[in-house]
């Protein structure tokens, strides 16, 4: 039973990473259709950010871990999010009429070139970080099995809360969120109605990179240790938890992360650690097969 | 004297600085993290080290960039991108590519054929056969597979496996390889083929690292990270290019009384991968006048309206699925034998990237585009090699992901159907070229 919430603590962890990923996959999808392949870059930048800024501050002799970590994140999310608006801006809004899979392959050139332009300007070395949150309670303890929280967990999944309210309202109540709405169901009676498209766009992709920053800075604070490629393998869980969840929907996303992260840590934990991978592939490729909508996505009607 | 400046042209230059301010304002904000500072590693700990003189550039070079181009756009129209290309005639293709093919087939004979230059033209051709292979998927049929590299691994781990255990030679592999990779293409075909494009893209990923993660993994099969060695390597209807024969056979140079050379292997296997990938050529030329490449082509343009002109979009797809993976079966077969070792590291997804990139830069259904890809992408690591110290053509080679990936990037901007296509239907109705098959 310790073994079981240990292991679901990790995954809800694990999962609120994956969860804050796939909203960008989901609302880029929402808005455009199209899969931004190069988010999963978007993240591994966020985490080099963070990672960069706590060295910078430590250099700065800034110790005071609340005021570094709040700095790591805002300066992760600002960093990050210029990172979102160029790569839209660059090399998927000259696409936007273009045929269909021009976008996709656009966004892998530019996974390409983001991931080698980190690896040039920082090395190709694994880069490890010392803990900055240490310490944690015994949550219970039964059988000799003490289940541990870490304060950074607690930090993680609270953050994570948080940060998902305040973007739902973001969405819901706000100009932007309206516009955002908007243009998900007629981006060309939007910009009739005078919606600045191409604003909103850009903020969507502004807003999806600040939330992979902040899902990256966990990242660096959670494993200490990331290099270049990175963003590879969370991208492609991230994207999975997207679609599990029902690309386009945002409850969804988050539902979906929290789904693979779970998946994930209990398949480690009971089966083999080695195949972990292969069980949320093969989750994707199941839900695309049999129901491609997601848990929480409507319909998808083809139009000619 | 007021006419000589229209107004509209006085105002350009304060917009001109804005915008050039804009720009220099973005690439300092993106260059400060990553080009400013730089994480290193003294004694075991992280450090930071600044370079701002570098961002001070980056910054620079964005501000005047952006206002040369501004200015530059400005002064004259724009012309129309279609014009600014040559584009080339069918004639001039034909016979490009026959001067290409003659150069290939006597290449081992020219004055400055090492064993250095025939391996890296080896190299080529398995690259421009893989392109071609995944052409057929792409280019013809439409559909993104980024998971290519598994087909080609199945064929190298096939021929691996059953050369270890059961002894069979390369010409039994190479049909059983090519076999093998196409049941896998069905097999993974038949479920997901019906899903959207971008959909099956990311399945097709997901594929490719599965069959890593299993290669890497399933030791007792593919004995893991440490690969397989001892693959036998080609040999001549039963001669082989080794100095001595395995007992009962014998070797090449003692049937012909001829004096042993390891250069003869060379060209041996450089002509084997050649004669591949021209067969392949030739097989994909034919197929896309038969009825079934048609369907393709149509397919990639319109999936709608196959469907209403009674195509079975499915069963067509598949079968573009399956012949790309048979021809990346028979890459892989031949790449088995001619490295001698496989392991799990040559099947990543670097690699199906890179085979993507050659077709998608090539342009996604001309053979020759692939050809002239492959050489670029194949050739520019060995100059960053060979000039490792020398400025611009030395860091070609080291950048040369890097520039592949923005190559992708603006090729799809500009030339959205590759540099040398212009994705004409291989047959027409009405024209006299090409007629009806």
């Amino acid at each position: 039973m310790a073994y079981f919430v240990q292991q679901l603590i990790n995954g809800l962890t694990l999962g609120a990473i994956y969860g804050l990923i796939a909203i960008g996959y989901t609302m880029v999808y929402g808005i455009i259709g199209m899969i931004n392949f190069a988010h999963g870059e978007i993240y591994m930048i966020g985490a080099f950010v963070a990672l960069i800024t706590f060295l910078v501050l430590g250099a700065l002799g800034i110790g005071f871990v609340p005021l570094a970590l709040l700095l790591m994140l805002l300066s992760a999310m600002v960093f990050t999010a210029v990172y979102g608006w160029t790569v839209e801006r660059v090399a998927y809004r000259p696409l936007r009429h273009s045929f269909r899979l021009a976008p996709l392959i656009s966004a892998i050139g530019m996974s390409i070139f983001l991931q080698n332009y980190v690896q040039l300007t920082q090395g190709a070395r694994v880069k490890a970080l010392p803990p900055v949150v240490t310490g944690g309670f015994t949550l219970m303890e039964t059988g000799g099995f003490a289940v541990q929280v870490s304060y950074l967990q607690v930090f993680i999944m609270l953050l994570t809360t948080v940060l998902m309210i305040a973007f739902s309202l973001v969405i819901a109540a706000t100009p932007l969120g309206r516009a955002q709405r908007a243009c998900e169901q007629d981006m060309t009676m939007a910009a009739l109605l005078g919606i600045d498209v191409d604003r909103t766009i850009s903020l969507t992709f502004v807003m999806g990179a600040a939330l992979a920053a902040v899902a990256g800075t966990m990242v660096v604070l959670y494993y200490g240790v990331i290099d270049f490629f990175i963003g590879f393998l969370a991208g492609i869980k991230a994207f999975t938890a997207a679609v599990l969840g029902g690309i386009g929907s945002l409850p969804g996303a988050m539902l979906g992360g929290l789904l693979i992260g779970l998946i994930e840590a209990f398949w480690s934990g009971y089966f083999s650690a080695e195949y972990k991978d292969v069980s949320v592939f093969v989750i994707l490729v199941l839900v695309l097969v049999f129901r491609p909508t997601g848990l929480l996505g409507r319909p998808d009607v083809e139009k000619v | 004297m007021a006419l000589a400046a229209p107004p509209a042209r006085r105002r350009a230059l304060p917009r001109l600085l804005k915008d050039a301010a804009a720009a220099a304002l973005v690439v300092l904000a993106l260059a400060i993290p990553f080009v400013g500072f730089r994480a290193v590693e003294v004694n075991a700990a992280l450090s930071i080290r600044t370079r701002f003189g570098a961002v001070a550039v980056a910054v620079a070079v964005a501000f005047f960039g952006r206002l040369a181009i501004g200015a530059l756009s400005g002064l004259r129209a724009r012309p129309a991108v279609e014009s600014r290309w040559p584009t080339l005639e069918r004639r001039h293709l034909a016979v490009l590519a026959g001067l290409g093919v003659a150069f290939a087939l006597l290449l081992p004979f020219l004055p400055f054929a090492s064993s250095y230059v025939i391996g890296i033209a080896t190299n080529v051709v398995i690259y421009v056969m893989l392109g071609w292979g995944l052409n057929v998927v792409v280019g013809l049929a439409g559909l993104l597979d980024l998971g290519y590299v598994a087909f080609y691994a199945v064929g190298a781990y096939s021929f691996a496996i059953l050369a270890q255990r059961f002894h069979i030679s390369f010409w039994e592999g190479l049909p059983i390889g090519g076999i093998l990779a196409a049941t896998f293409g069905l097999i993974l075909g038949f479920p997901v083929l019906r899903l959207r494009g971008d959909y099956l893209a990311i399945v097709t990923l997901g594929f490719g690292e599965i069959v890593h993660i299993v290669l890497q993994n399933w030791v007792p099969l593919t004995n893991g990270p440490a690969g397989i060695g001892n693959i036998p390597p080609p040999t001549l209807f039963g001669l082989s290019f080794t100095r001595t024969a395995p007992p009962g056979q014998s070797t090449v140079f003692q049937f012909f009384h001829i004096e042993f050379s390891p250069l003869l292997r060379l060209i041996f296997v450089y002509y084997i991968i050649l004669a591949l990938a021209l067969i392949t050529n030739l097989f994909t030329l034919r197929l896309r006048k038969l009825p079934i490449g048609r369907a393709w082509e149509a397919l990639r343009e319109d999936e709608v309206a196959c469907r209403a002109l009674g195509i079975n979009p499915t069963t067509v797809k598949l079968s573009a699925f399956a012949i790309g993976a048979m021809l990346g079966g028979f890459a892989g077969t031949f790449f088995a034998a001619r490295q001698n070792f496989v392991s799990p590291e040559s099947f990543t997804f670097t690699e199906s990237a890179t085979i993507l990139a050659i077709v998608v830069l090539g342009g996604a259904g001309s053979q020759l585009g692939v050809v002239l890809a492959a050489i670029v992408l194949v050739t520019l690591p060995e100059l960053g090699r060979q000039f490792a110290g020398v400025p611009v053509i030395g860091a070609l080679g080291e950048l040369r992901t890097l520039l592949f990936g923005a190559a992708m990037v603006g090729i799809m901007i500009w030339r959205p159907r590759g540099l040398l296509s212009r994705r004409e239907p291989s047959l027409r109705l009405g024209s006299g070229r090409g007629g009806a098959a």
